[in-house]
């Protein structure tokens, strides 16, 4: 029991206690007066644009860019768990972007996507328009590609490991059964990759929620509408110091991210129990 | 046959190398920069947040972004290191922030991973899953009550209000048990026949068959913490006191010269690290997604 006293303690005091204090400042007035006043913040927060604007460009954000880059981080660890040649080498070139500082990158990021940037340049030099990367909708596809950047070399070694942990005669099996290329990854890399998939769900929900720093640090607290996050928005009531609605905030979005988790562990379970 | 094989395999290598290209390209233009002189930088990037309307006519006035520099010096090294002390006051800000850190959080959740993982107790699964769900949550969440915590403890606007919840984070609980699920349990049982204790026990097999969780745990930390951009700018209202990865996001105009080799010299503790450890770290990752 002692192993685990210090991290409970610590744990409890920064972590825990924090959060359910949030959570009942969210149905209170104010941190000072605490009078209990029911749903009113949610309310306030679920009539506030800014806040609608910021949770739906999050939801989009994660449905859009996790499926994404599963597909993407999976193709690739297919591919270099075949036979390439300098399999080592490539796979160090996908995992050291996520090793790179993001603030060390940003100046790139400047540079390739300013109005003034290299990406227009070479638009322009191939006869299309210009695009103000980060002042449209196009900001959008930008923190998708960075986020993909980031985080596919660390999804491609979980992969990696996934298909590693796959017996090999397995697909000798299905062969002799005369199970073509699809029918193989189908019914064995597929099924035999479910709980490896979970474990990426889960850190890629988390690097999603975190790509946020990269939103950040290229435009500021305040950038264009198609990238302002929930997090942009809890940081700028933590600023005009709107408590009531920063906490209601909080506590949807811990919410959500509850019932996502929780509902992945229940799929698990279910997907392990049919393959046993 | 064979024939048709190796050419497969070739087409294949050569779109992976394609796309690592492309990956590595912003690491490899932030290095060979970096030894441009101040003058080439300005004359190449010096565009960048002009708004007017350039035309075809115009077009050499927008970015030119270059892999070698026309004259490779280490003016930005220079100036960096010697006339510009605030960037290396920084860079130690940012040092003894993470150290403490990770050295913290890596022992006390090491611990906290060996009782999830080897031992029996009751509410243990329940606290596991709490550990896992805040682990989950945006900084964002807690922001609030975490400020009113330092406050109460009068350690705002020192480093303490940030170590001291990096340090309880669950994070590392939860990749250090991954991990340990893969240790037979047979072995505990034998040392226990034995007649050792858990404390015994734990620092003579566990720690040593750690060692690729660890290394896994320390890089992905030190990425972690190297890269703090929210936590500084809400905890540390001193300008002195911020890490170099709140200071580079601000670099502006006047200073984009030295921009390039700030940003080497703090990309290169962590890029460093990562290739000294890699075997171990890539293991550490694997292992701890992977079900025992």
């Amino acid at each position: 029991m002692l192993f685990l006293l210090p991290s409970v303690i610590g744990f409890a005091l920064f972590y825990l206690v924090p959060f359910v204090m949030g959570v009942s400042y969210s149905f209170m007035n104010s941190s000072v007066e605490r009078q209990f006043v029911g749903l009113d913040n949610y309310n306030e927060l679920f009539a506030s644009d800014s806040f609608r604007k910021a949770a739906s460009n999050t939801f989009i954000f994660t449905v859009v860019s996790v499926p994404l880059m599963l597909v993407i981080s999976l193709g690739l660890a297919l591919v270099l768990n075949q036979s390439v040649y300098f399999r080592k080498w490539l796979r160090t070139a996908y995992v050291l972007p996520l090793v790179v500082p993001v603030a060390s990158i940003i100046l790139m990021w400047q540079i390739l996507l300013d109005w003034n940037g290299s990406l227009n340049v070479w638009l322009q030099y191939f006869g299309f328009e210009r695009v103000d990367w980060m002042k449209t909708d196009a900001a959008r596809y930008v923190v998708i590609a960075v986020y993909l950047w980031k985080n596919v070399g660390y999804n491609i070694i979980l992969f990696l490991a996934g298909l590693q942990q796959i017996p090999q005669d397995y697909y000798e099996t299905a062969c002799m059964e005369g199970a073509g290329r699809f029918r193989q990854f189908s019914s064995i890399t597929l099924v035999y990759l479910i709980p490896t998939m979970f474990f990426v769900v889960i850190m890629s929900i988390i690097n999603s929620f975190k790509v946020f720093r990269e939103a950040y640090l290229i435009a500021g607290d305040y950038p264009h509408d198609s990238i302002y996050m929930l997090q942009h928005y809890m940081n700028n009531m933590f600023m005009s110091l709107d408590i009531q609605k920063l906490t209601a905030a909080a506590t949807l979005m811990a919410g959500c991210i509850m019932f996502i988790v929780i509902g992945l562990f229940i799929m698990e379970r279910y997907f392990r129990q049919s393959v046993e | 046959m064979q024939r048709v094989h190796v050419m497969q395999k070739s087409a294949l290598t050569i779109g992976m190398i394609v796309i690592a290209v492309i990956l590595l390209f912003p690491i490899v233009i932030t290095f060979t920069n970096s030894l441009m002189t101040e003058r080439e930088i300005e004359i190449n990037y010096g565009m960048i947040g002009f708004l007017g309307e350039t035309t075809s006519a115009n077009v050499n006035r927008m970015v030119n972004i270059k892999l070698i520099p026309d004259q490779v010096s280490l003016e930005q090294y220079g100036q960096l290191l010697i006339y510009t002390p605030k960037y290396l006051a920084m860079f130690w800000n940012s040092v003894f922030l993470v150290v403490p850190i990770i050295a913290g959080q890596t022992v006390i959740a090491a611990l906290a991973a060996y009782a999830f993982s080897k031992l029996k107790f009751r509410g243990r699964d329940i606290w596991f899953l709490i550990y896992v769900l805040t682990m989950l949550m945006p900084f964002q969440v807690t922001l609030v009550p975490n400020y009113i915590m330092a406050d109460q403890l009068g350690i705002l606007n020192s480093s303490k209000a940030i170590l001291l919840p990096a340090i309880f984070s669950a994070f590392g609980v939860f990749m250090l048990r991954q991990f340990m699920l893969h240790i037979p349990y047979a072995y505990i049982e034998a040392a226990k026949i034995d007649g050792a204790g858990h404390m015994r026990i734990f620092l003579t097999i566990i720690m040593p068959l750690m060692k690729p969780g660890i290394a896994g745990l320390v890089v992905l930390l030190f990425v972690d913490y190297w890269n703090m951009v929210e936590q500084p700018l809400i905890f540390l209202e001193d300008p002195f006191k911020q890490p170099l990865s709140v200071f580079l996001s601000k670099v502006n105009d006047g200073e984009r010269g030295i921009a390039f080799a700030a940003s080497m010299l703090y990309m290169a503790p962590m890029v460093l690290l990562f290739l000294y450890a890699e075997s171990h770290f890539i293991r550490g990752i694997q292992l701890s997604g992977i079900k025992g």
